[in-house]
């Protein structure tokens, strides 16, 4: 066994699976508050990293001289605060309206803004892939254990751990993360409580895109290319991820998203030695996501709705 | 206090309540009894805006509130504590509590508050991180008034506080809630099935059958209604 290249594996599994869980935390935050996937929510991730390239490209004149770090700090947090604002403004357009109708009705209409985001973005910025510069000097640092991670990766992981925990505080310490809490339990309760739920759907709605946004980011800063579909493929994946973890289930979102990140990147680095060709890399969250359906529908760290009442 | 008039409540096709009109006086315990499915706990949700009034109106405190939104409500010192009380069951006891006590900012006023729903029901304070879903049916049902207490009503909504939970907490939550009304000085608004036990702790009450009002008045004299005592209080 090559230690240095399963470490390797290991350090490209996480970005990537960081990534996953950035976004899978909105598909579930959204379930919690409304009970329904929002499918447009792949489409913020890629506008999100549409955003970044844009705001960068427009700021660079004013960056010239500021610590790296800090310019890319604002690019990130604008492209976020951008994202937010789309989000609060797709849920107050199409799913707000929606509210009393059957949740059949308001998938269908997600599926709609997603193909209406994905088309829009490319009328305006085109169907060729862009490349994405480098928003800092990166190089290859070498890890313990002979594998090595880039600058990227260090700042994907980073950064990752940074929301996660800004997230954790607000969910579990502030006043709207409890008011949150308390909607998605139960909604009419929280109403008697004067929870005006359209607020808390709306800050919902920011938070989870403003984190798609900084994976939208992230996953260009990996792999260096967007193009207006970029979204589809991990946001089926974070949606398996959070379906993984049990949907509802913050925590359950962040652990999905790491696992299949890591399943996906050692599938492919190990395709040869277990025979699956690295060519069904995108397949794998498939299968898994039979295989939890099948033997654990409530996912990893999700209650059945069963032993919640 | 709360004064409601011709209040007409449906829900699709059906139509809950055909136009009924209750006086809730201040500092006063009124019952509303009724059978299953009489339009109890549909007068509560049109009072604290759950469900939208089809026409009648509820005035509390000489301001008209039937149009209101669910979530000003409380903010106008209308709490409920709902039938199936409805507690947050993954929140933690004391998180349901500060719920309670989401549109307010003082702090120490919340914190007196907490004390005081502690010095009613000492239980909640045993079980302040316990899940609220773990708690038994009677915590939970102290746990829901707690809760309502937690936004310093000046009225308080109770629907069914007897509702699934054994005789002798029962008798010890009734003296909370006359506690409630004669220490705090809360007017309260009680839906019972146990019409016995309502009407010795109330004031007044209002007996409703199939959506309308069809007996009114001192609660002694509807405790000795013939009609009454046959039909709510088991008596044949
Ligand atoms: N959400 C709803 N949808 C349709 N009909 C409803 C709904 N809620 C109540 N109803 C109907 O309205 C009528 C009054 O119901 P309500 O819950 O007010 O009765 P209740 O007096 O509180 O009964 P119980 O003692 O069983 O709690 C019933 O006929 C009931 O079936
Ligand atoms: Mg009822």
């Amino acid at each position: 066994m090559d230690w240095g290249n399963f470490a390797q594996q290991l350090v490209n599994g996480l970005s990537l699976g960081a990534i996953y869980a950035l976004i899978a935390l909105g598909y579930t935050m959204v379930y919690g508050v409304l009970r329904f996937i929002n499918f447009a929510h792949g489409d913020v991730f890629m506008i999100g990293a549409f955003a970044g390239l844009y705001i960068n490209r427009w700021l660079k004149p004013f960056f010239t001289g500021l610590p790296e770090a800090l310019s890319t700090a604002v690019v990130l947090l604008l492209s976020m605060g951008a994202c937010a604002c789309l989000g609060v403004l797709i849920e107050k357009l199409a799913y707000k309206p929606l509210r009393n109708r059957s949740r059949l009705t308001v998938l269908i209409t997600a599926i709609g803004v997603s193909l209406f985001l994905s088309y829009s973005a490319q009328l305006i910025f085109g169907a060729a892939p862009k490349g994405f510069p480098n928003l800092f000097n990166s190089t290859t640092h070498d890890l313990p254990g002979g594998a090595s991670a880039t600058t990227e990766q260090f700042v994907v992981l980073g950064v990752t751990v940074l929301l996660l925990a800004a997230l954790r505080w607000i969910v579990l310490g502030t006043r709207m993360g409890l008011a949150m809490r308390a909607l998605s339990n139960n909604p009419a309760a929280a109403s008697l409580m004067g929870v005006n739920t359209d607020a808390v759907i709306s800050f919902t709605f920011a938070l989870g895109s403003a984190l798609a946004a900084a994976a939208g980011i992230f996953f260009a800063m990996l792999y260096q290319a967007i193009d207006p579909f970029m979204g589809i493929l991990p946001g089926i994946k974070a949606f398996v991820a959070a379906v993984l973890g049990g949907i509802g289930s913050l925590p359950g979102a962040a652990l999905g998203g790491v696992l299949i990140g890591l399943i996906e990147t050692l599938v492919v680095g190990y395709s040869q030695d277990i025979g699956i060709p690295s060519g069904y890399r995108d397949a794998v969250a498939f299968v898994l996501l039979i295989l939890i359906l099948l033997f654990k529908p409530a996912g990893l760290l999700g209650k059945s709705e069963r032993e919640k009442v | 206090m709360l004064e409601i008039r011709d209040l007409v409540v449906g829900y699709g096709e059906i139509t809950a309540l055909h136009g009924i009109s209750l006086d809730i006086p201040r500092g006063r315990i009124v019952t509303l009894i009724g059978a299953n499915g009489a339009g109890k706990s549909s007068t509560l949700r049109a009072i604290s805006g759950l469900v939208k009034a089809r026409s009648g109106s509820i005035v509390f405190e000489g301001e008209n509130v039937t149009r209101l939104p669910a979530h000003k409500i409380v903010g106008r010192g209308l709490a409920q504590s709902p039938e199936g009380r409805m507690v947050f069951s993954n929140l933690t006891v004391l998180e349901n509590l500060r719920m309670g006590a989401h549109l307010r900012r003082d702090k120490a006023g919340i914190s007196a508050d907490l004390d005081h729903v502690f010095a009613l029901f000492p239980r909640l304070k045993e079980r302040l991180q316990q899940a609220a879903g773990t708690l038994s049916g009677g915590e939970q049902q102290m746990l829901a008034i707690g809760r309502a207490l937690m936004s310093r009503p000046k009225c308080l909504l109770l629907d069914e506080p007897s509702l699934g939970i054994a005789p002798l907490l029962v008798r010890s939550i009734f003296d909370r809630i006359v506690q409630i009304n004669q220490e705090l000085g809360l007017t309260i608004l009680l839906v019972e099935q146990n019409a016995n036990l309502a009407l010795k702790i109330s004031h007044s009450g209002y007996v409703l059958e199939t959506g309308r009002v069809i007996l009114e008045g001192e609660a002694a004299i509807l405790r000795n209604d013939p009609g009454v005592r046959a039909a709510y209080l088991g008596e044949a």
